[in-house]
């Protein structure tokens, strides 16, 4: 099971702050994982969302396993 | 140092407490920023802010290693809260301290830009119309863009 964590408007979007799912076998990346879940949720498809695996910002199809905490960020507003 | 908090802090505090450990610079300049009290005209009671924070430390702790990469630097101190906050409470507090002013300035300046865009902080206003999510503006983009 993976752990899909939504953040910002994206909670409002989503409905909640945090979904466990099991990733198909054809899911193996930051992309189609946002393609998939894009399809019951639209506002992921948005381009300035971004998606970090286990707390990390890397490429932008970076590879997703099952067991992997993966966040959905929209634009970030500190300071 | 840096150090992220859900409690309320004295900006006044932090920059006599750093001030304290860096006997000898020249120069220390600080930002404070400030939940305000009005919004594109729509007055604020609280402001919420919610953070990832598995990603918040290691990523402010990366743009104060940076700031002290760029520039010549005798110590830092990046304050940053989270949860909700009242209208002029302070948001954060950052501060650098150099032996001459423009490195002090300038470390302070990058450091806020930084923040504004990079660091894993989502703001929503609450007011008497509502509550709504404030994200990034297009200047502040810009601004993190004159840093490379």
């Amino acid at each position: 099971m993976a752990r899909l964590l939504f953040f910002g408007r994206l909670r409002d979007s989503v409905g909640t702050d945090a979904l466990t799912a099991t990733l198909p076998d054809h899911i193996r990346d930051t992309e189609s994982l946002r393609a998939w879940l894009g399809a019951e949720y639209p506002a992921l498809l948005d381009g300035s969302i971004r998606i970090a695996v286990n707390a990390e910002l890397g490429p932008a199809a970076a590879a997703v396993a099952d067991r992997d905490e993966i966040a959905f960020l929209p634009p970030m507003s500190g300071g | 140092m840096i150090r992220i908090e859900s409690g309320p802090f004295d900006p006044g505090a932090e920059l006599a407490a750093f001030a304290a450990r860096v006997p000898g610079a020249g120069a220390i300049a600080s930002f404070t920023g400030l939940v305000r009290a009005a919004s594109d005209g729509d007055t604020v009671t609280v402001l919420e802010l919610e953070h990832y924070p598995a990603l918040t430390g290691k990523t402010i702790a990366a743009i104060g290693e940076e700031a002290s990469t760029r520039f010549p630097l005798a110590g830092l101190v990046i304050v940053h809260r989270h949860g909700a906050m009242a209208p002029g409470e302070p948001i954060v507090f950052v501060a650098a301290a150099a032996q001459h002013r423009r490195a002090a300035f300038g470390a302070v300046d990058y450091m806020m830009d930084r923040l504004k865009t990079e660091a894993p902080f989502w703001k929503r206003e609450h007011g008497p119309g509502g509550a709504r999510w404030i994200e990034a503006r297009p200047e502040d983009v810009e601004d993190r863009a004159r840093w490379g």
